[in-house]
C-alpha cells in the first residue's frame, strides 16, 4: 500500500463521478479551439497535457512493451469553486460538438460540500422539483358542446384584460358618484404580469431588453403588458419617461432605489401602473431580498444609494411595521397618498398559512389594491437554498382558499388576488396561469419563465446553472459584469418578449373559446377545471376526474 | 337550445295561445320542462282583487298541503281564493301530482295598509316564499312554490307544452292575464328538476333564456356571497339573469337600461367614445363579475307589466319581437311571434342586435329599442 501521505487528497476532495454534472469530451472531435473554455462561467474546464499509454501488439515480433504519446485535452475540475453548474454553454459554442455536461445520475456528493467557508450553500433559481406540477395537472373539461357552441379562437373579439386595483361594491361606487367621493384607481392590464425582477438581480441590458418589449406589447400589438421592477429602484430615465405607465413600483424591505423614485415624482410624465409592497417572496419567505456583492457594480450601487461591492441583505420585515394594521395604515395610505391616490397599492405576500388573515385585513383597508401570493415555487435571484427548498406554501390552495373566503363575503374581486410561484415552470404558461385563473386568481405574475422564454435562460428545476446569485450568469441575464451582459442584445430580448406574449394571448384564447367565455376573464370559473387527484380536488374543491 | 314566447296585450288572454306557439316551435325542445308566468291576472269564477298575493306550486301529497295551509294560517295570511284546475290526469305521464295551486290571499294585518313597492312588504313575500320552499325540501321535496306575489302566477311542470296545458285544462278559459311567458326547456348540463324551469322570479322580477350562461359560476358564487336572501335556488344557470335584473333594479335602484351595461357592458373603446364613457367604465368595473357570457337571448317582465328583450354581446340566439299596438309578441323563432299575433304587419318585426334592450312599455302602445351607445338615461351618470 502506498502511505496515505503521499496521496493528495483531503476531506473535501472530490472526483469528477461525485460532481452533479460530468463533462463529456470527445478528444477525436476537439480542435483544441478554447471556445468552451473561455465561455465557461465557473472556469470548471482546463486544458491538461495526459499522457496516453500505447500497448505494442505486433503478435510475431519479439519486441515487446508500450510507447506512449503526449496530447492536450480539456478536463473538468473537480473543487467545489470550479465544479461544472450544467450550464451547457461550452457546448453551445463547440463548433464541432465535442463537449457537453451530462447529469450524474449516480450520486451528487457536492451536496455534503457545498457549505465551504462555513457559507450556508445559496443560490438562484427555484425549488428544485422535476416532474409536473399541480397546475400543469389541472385540466379544463367543461367544454361548450351542443346548446352553447365553442366559440372562435381565431375570429371572435375576446376581452381578456383583469384589472389592478381595488374594486368597490356596486352599491358603493353609485354611493360615491352621487356624492362626490373617491373612487379608487384602476388599471386594465393583461393577466400574465412580468413579475419583480429587479434592477439589480438582472443585467441592464435584460431590463431595458424587457422594457422595450412591454413598451412593443402596449404600443403596436395592443397587449396591455406590465412589468414591475423588483425591489432596486428604477433607472431615473424610465422615471421620467412615459413607459412609466407599463412598470409596476415595488417597494420592499431595504428601500432600495426609492430615493430616486420619490425625487422623480414631480417630473413624472405619466404615473406608474401600480406600486408593489413587498412583504414576502415565495421563493424565501420570511427573508428579505438578496444582493449580492458580486453584483453591485458602480451602476448598480448608485441606483440603490449604497456603497459598491458590498451584499445587500434587506432585512426579513419592514422596520417601520410592528404588526399588519401597522402595515395596513401607514405603509398601503402612504404610498397611496405619494401618488395623489391614483396609483393602485397592492402588497406581495409569500404564500402561507396566514395568507387569509391578511386578506381580510386588507379587506377592511380602503386603500389595499390586490394581495399578490407568492407560491413557494417562485424564483429568485439569490436565496438560501433551504429557504427555496423547504419553505414556504404552494399557490394554488392558499389562492383557492383566499378567494373562496372573498366569495362566502360576496366580495371575490374586489381585493383581486393575483398569484405567482412557478407558473410555466414546466413550459406550460397560458396553461398553468389559467388554471390559477379560475380558482381565483385575477392575474399571474411570471419572472423566471419570462427569463427563459425571452433571454434563453439555462436554469432549471434540476440545479441546472443557477448560479444568478453571484454574478456570472453565462447568457448575461442576471450579471452586472459587463462582459458577461454585452453577450445579451436586448433588441433580441424585446422581439422575444413580444413573441412570448403573443403566443400566450393565442393560447388563452384557445383555452377560453371551448370553454365559451370571451366575455370577460374566466376567473373563479371553478367549474371549468378538474383534476386527476382526489386530494387536490377535494382541497381545491374542483372536480375530480379520471 | 330552448324556445321562448312572451304575449302581452291590454285585454286578457288564455295562457294556451302561448302554449300554441310554443307548440309552432316544437323543434326547439325535449320536454324536460314548461314554465309559464302570468302576470295581470284574471279569473273566471273570482274577482280577482290584484292587492292579493298569488302563492303558486305544487304540493305532491295531502300531508304537504295540509302543512301549506297551516303555515299561511299561521304567519297571518287569510286565504281569499283558491283556485282549482280543472286536472285532467290522463296526461300526467307518470306522475303523480296531488295539487297544483294557485291562491290569493290577504295579507297579515301588520302589512295591508302598506303600498306594494314598501320593503319590508316585498321581503315578507319572498321569505314567505322561501320559508315554503325550504319546508318542501326539507320533506323530500313534497312541495314546491314558484312565486308568491300579488297579480302573478306560476305553472312549471316537467313534460310537453300543450301537455301541460291539457293536463290543466288551461284552454278552459278559467285563467287570463294581460301577460304570459313560456318556456320549453331543452335540458343540457343540469338536472331535470321544476325549480330548473323557466322562467324565474323573484320580488315580482321574472325572466327566461334560451341559452346557456358559460359564466354561471363564478356569478352564482358572487351573488350567494349577498346578503340578500332571495339569490339562491341555481338549479339552472339562467337563473341568475333574475337575479341581476332583480339586483340592478331593487339594490342599485338603477334604470332598466342599466341592465345591458352590466351583464354585456361595451368594450372599453366604445366606452372611451360614450358620452356616459366614464360612469360606464366604472359601473362596468365595478359589476364585472356580473358579466354574462354564452349565447342567450333573455326575455323578461317587470311588475308594472313592462316586458323586455335583450341579447348575449355574440348574439348567438335568435329572439324576434312584433305586434301592433294593445298585442306585442316576444318569441325565439319568428313563428312563434305569427302564432301569437297573425293579425300585425310582419315587415315592422324586430330582431335586437348585441347593443339593443327592447323594451314593451306597460301601455303597449309602441316599443322602444335603446342601444347601449345611446345616452344613458341616469342624471348621476352625466
Amino acid at each position: 500500500m502506498v502511505p496515505i501521505r503521499s496521496v493528495p487528497i483531503e476531506p473535501g476532495s472530490l472526483t469528477y463521478h461525485d460532481l452533479p454534472w460530468i463533462i463529456e469530451h470527445r478528444e477525436d472531435r476537439c480542435t483544441l479551439c478554447g471556445q468552451c473554455t473561455s465561455v465557461c462561467p465557473k472556469e470548471c474546464l482546463h486544458l491538461t497535457y495526459r499522457r496516453q499509454r500505447l500497448p505494442n501488439l505486433e503478435v510475431l515480433s519479439s519486441k515487446r512493451g508500450s510507447e506512449y504519446r503526449t496530447f492536450v485535452g480539456i478536463r473538468q475540475r473537480t473543487d467545489m469553486v470550479h465544479s461544472c453548474i450544467g450550464c451547457g454553454m461550452c457546448a453551445m459554442v463547440c463548433p464541432n460538438e465535442a463537449i457537453s455536461p451530462v447529469p450524474n445520475t449516480v450520486e451528487n456528493r457536492t451536496l455534503f460540500l457545498n457549505n465551504q467557508k462555513g457559507e450556508a450553500y445559496k443560490r438562484g433559481g427555484r425549488r428544485n422539483t422535476t416532474g409536473a406540477s399541480l397546475l400543469d395537472r389541472i385540466m379544463f373539461d367543461r367544454i361548450s358542446m351542443l346548446t352553447d357552441p365553442a366559440l372562435d379562437a381565431g375570429r371572435h373579439e375576446f376581452t381578456l384584460s383583469t384589472t389592478i386595483g381595488r374594486i368597490l361594491s356596486p352599491e358603493e361606487y353609485l354611493k360615491r358618484i352621487q356624492q362626490g367621493g373617491w373612487i379608487p384607481p384602476t388599471r386594465e392590464v393583461f393577466p400574465f404580469v412580468i413579475g419583480s425582477m429587479s434592477f439589480g438581480a438582472l443585467s441592464p441590458n435584460m431590463w431595458l431588453g424587457l422594457l422595450q418589449g412591454v413598451a412593443y406589447c402596449n404600443e403596436v400589438l395592443g397587449i396591455p403588458v406590465v412589468m414591475c421592477t423588483g425591489e432596486g429602484g428604477c433607472p431615473p430615465w424610465v422615471l421620467k419617461s412615459p413607459y412609466l405607465k407599463y412598470i409596476i413600483l415595488q417597494i420592499a424591505s431595504g428601500y432600495f432605489g426609492w430615493d430616486e423614485i420619490i425625487r422623480a415624482i414631480p417630473d413624472m410624465q405619466c404615473d406608474p401602473a401600480a406600486i408593489e409592497i413587498k412583504y414576502g417572496q415565495g421563493a424565501k419567505p420570511g427573508d428579505g431580498g438578496l444582493l449580492m456583492w458580486y453584483k453591485v457594480s458602480k451602476l448598480i450601487s448608485r441606483l440603490r444609494g449604497v456603497p459598491e461591492g458590498v451584499d445587500l441583505p434587506s432585512p426579513p420585515v419592514h422596520q417601520t411595521l410592528y404588526s399588519i394594521e401597522e402595515s395596513v395604515m401607514k405603509m398601503i395610505q402612504t404610498l397611496s397618498m405619494a401618488f395623489d391616490h391614483k396609483v393602485p397599492v397592492y402588497p406581495k405576500i409569500s404564500a402561507s398559512t396566514s395568507a387569509k388573515s391578511v386578506l381580510n385585513n386588507l379587506v377592511r383597508n380602503p386603500y389595499a389594491g390586490g394581495l399578490l401570493i407568492d407560491g413557494i415555487d417562485g424564483g429568485t435571484g439569490a436565496a438560501y437554498n433551504v429557504s427555496m427548498d423547504a419553505t414556504g406554501h404552494p399557490v394554488a390552495s392558499n389562492v383557492r382558499e383566499c378567494y373562496l373566503d372573498l366569495a362566502a363575503q360576496g366580495m371575490q374581486n374586489e381585493v383581486p388576488i393575483y398569484a405567482a410561484g412557478g407558473v410555466g415552470k414546466n413550459g406550460n404558461v397560458a396553461q398553468n396561469g389559467m388554471a390559477l385563473i379560475m380558482l381565483g386568481a385575477s392575474a399571474v405574475h411570471i419572472g423566471k419563465y419570462i427569463m427563459q422564454a425571452s433571454a434563453g435562460c439555462l436554469g432549471n428545476e434540476q440545479n441546472r446553472c443557477n448560479v444568478c446569485n453571484v454574478g456570472i450568469c453565462p447568457k448575461g441575464i442576471t450579471s452586472q459584469n459587463p462582459k458577461l451582459y454585452r453577450r445579451l442584445d436586448p433588441d433580441k430580448v424585446a422581439e422575444r418578449v413580444a413573441e412570448t406574449f403573443m403566443a400566450i394571448q393565442t393560447d388563452v384564447k384557445k383555452i377560453m373559446a371551448p370553454l365559451g367565455r370571451s366575455q370577460s376573464l374566466p376567473v373563479g370559473m371553478s367549474d371549468a377545471i378538474g383534476i386527476n387527484d382526489k386530494d387536490a380536488a377535494d382541497r381545491l374543491q374542483i372536480k375530480y376526474v379520471c | 337550445m330552448c324556445r321562448l314566447a312572451l304575449k302581452t296585450a291590454n285585454d286578457p288572454f288564455s295562457p294556451y295561445e302561448v302554449l300554441e306557439a310554443m307548440e309552432a316551435m316544437k323543434e326547439g325542445y325535449d320536454g324536460s320542462g314548461l314554465g309559464l308566468l302570468l302576470r295581470g291576472m284574471e279569473f273566471e269564477d273570482f274577482k280577482y282583487n290584484p292587492r292579493f298575493p298569488i302563492l303558486s306550486g305544487i304540493a305532491e301529497s295531502k300531508k304537504a298541503w295540509k302543512r301549506l295551509d297551516r303555515f299561511m294560517e299561521d304567519r297571518g295570511y287569510e286565504l281569499k281564493y283558491d283556485h282549482k284546475f280543472h286536472t285532467d290526469r290522463s296526461h300526467m305521464d307518470g306522475k303523480d301530482r296531488y295539487r297544483y295551486f294557485l291562491r290569493a290571499y290577504r295579507m297579515p294585518e301588520e302589512f295591508q295598509g302598506k303600498p306594494m313597492g314598501d320593503k319590508d312588504k316585498e321581503d315578507e313575500l319572498m321569505e314567505t316564499r322561501l320559508a315554503l320552499r325550504q319546508d318542501g325540501e326539507k320533506h323530500g321535496g313534497d312541495l314546491s312554490v314558484f312565486s308568491f306575489w300579488p297579480d302573478v302566477a306560476m305553472i312549471k311542470e316537467v313534460g310537453w307544452p300543450l301537455q301541460v296545458g291539457n293536463l290543466l285544462s288551461l284552454h278552459d278559459g278559467q285563467i287570463k292575464s294581460r301577460v304570459c311567458m313560456a318556456q320549453g326547456r331543452q335540458n343540457t348540463n343540469y338536472g331535470i328538476n321544476l325549480y330548473a324551469c323557466h322562467p324565474f322570479f323573484v320580488q315580482g322580477i321574472s325572466t327566461m333564456t334560451n341559452g346557456e350562461n358559460t359564466a354561471f359560476v363564478p356569478i352564482r358564487d358572487w351573488l350567494l356571497g349577498q346578503p340578500f336572501k332571495g339569490y339562491m335556488g341555481y338549479q339552472s344557470d339562467s337563473e341568475v339573469f333574475t337575479h341581476i335584473l332583480h339586483y340592478t333594479l331593487k339594490q342599485l335602484n338603477l334604470p332598466l337600461q342599466a341592465y345591458k351595461h352590466i351583464i354585456t357592458p361595451l368594450s372599453l373603446k366604445e366606452l372611451d367614445a360614450h358620452p356616459q364613457g366614464d360612469f360606464l367604465k366604472g359601473l362596468r368595473n365595478v359589476c364585472k363579475r356580473l358579466i354574462i357570457d354564452g349565447p342567450n337571448a333573455v326575455i323578461g317582465t317587470l311588475p308594472d307589466e313592462t316586458c323586455l328583450l335583450v341579447m348575449d354581446q355574440k348574439k348567438l340566439r335568435p329572439a324576434t319581437v312584433g305586434g301592433r299596438q294593445g298585442a306585442w309578441a316576444i318569441a325565439s323563432e319568428m313563428c312563434g311571434v305569427d302564432a301569437m299575433i297573425p293579425d300585425r304587419d310582419p315587415s315592422l318585426d324586430f330582431q335586437p342586435m348585441r347593443e339593443h334592450t327592447v323594451i314593451i312599455p306597460p301601455a303597449r302602445k309602441e316599443l322602444e329599442i335603446w342601444s347601449q351607445y345611446d345616452q344613458f338615461p341616469l342624471s348621476l351618470a352625466a
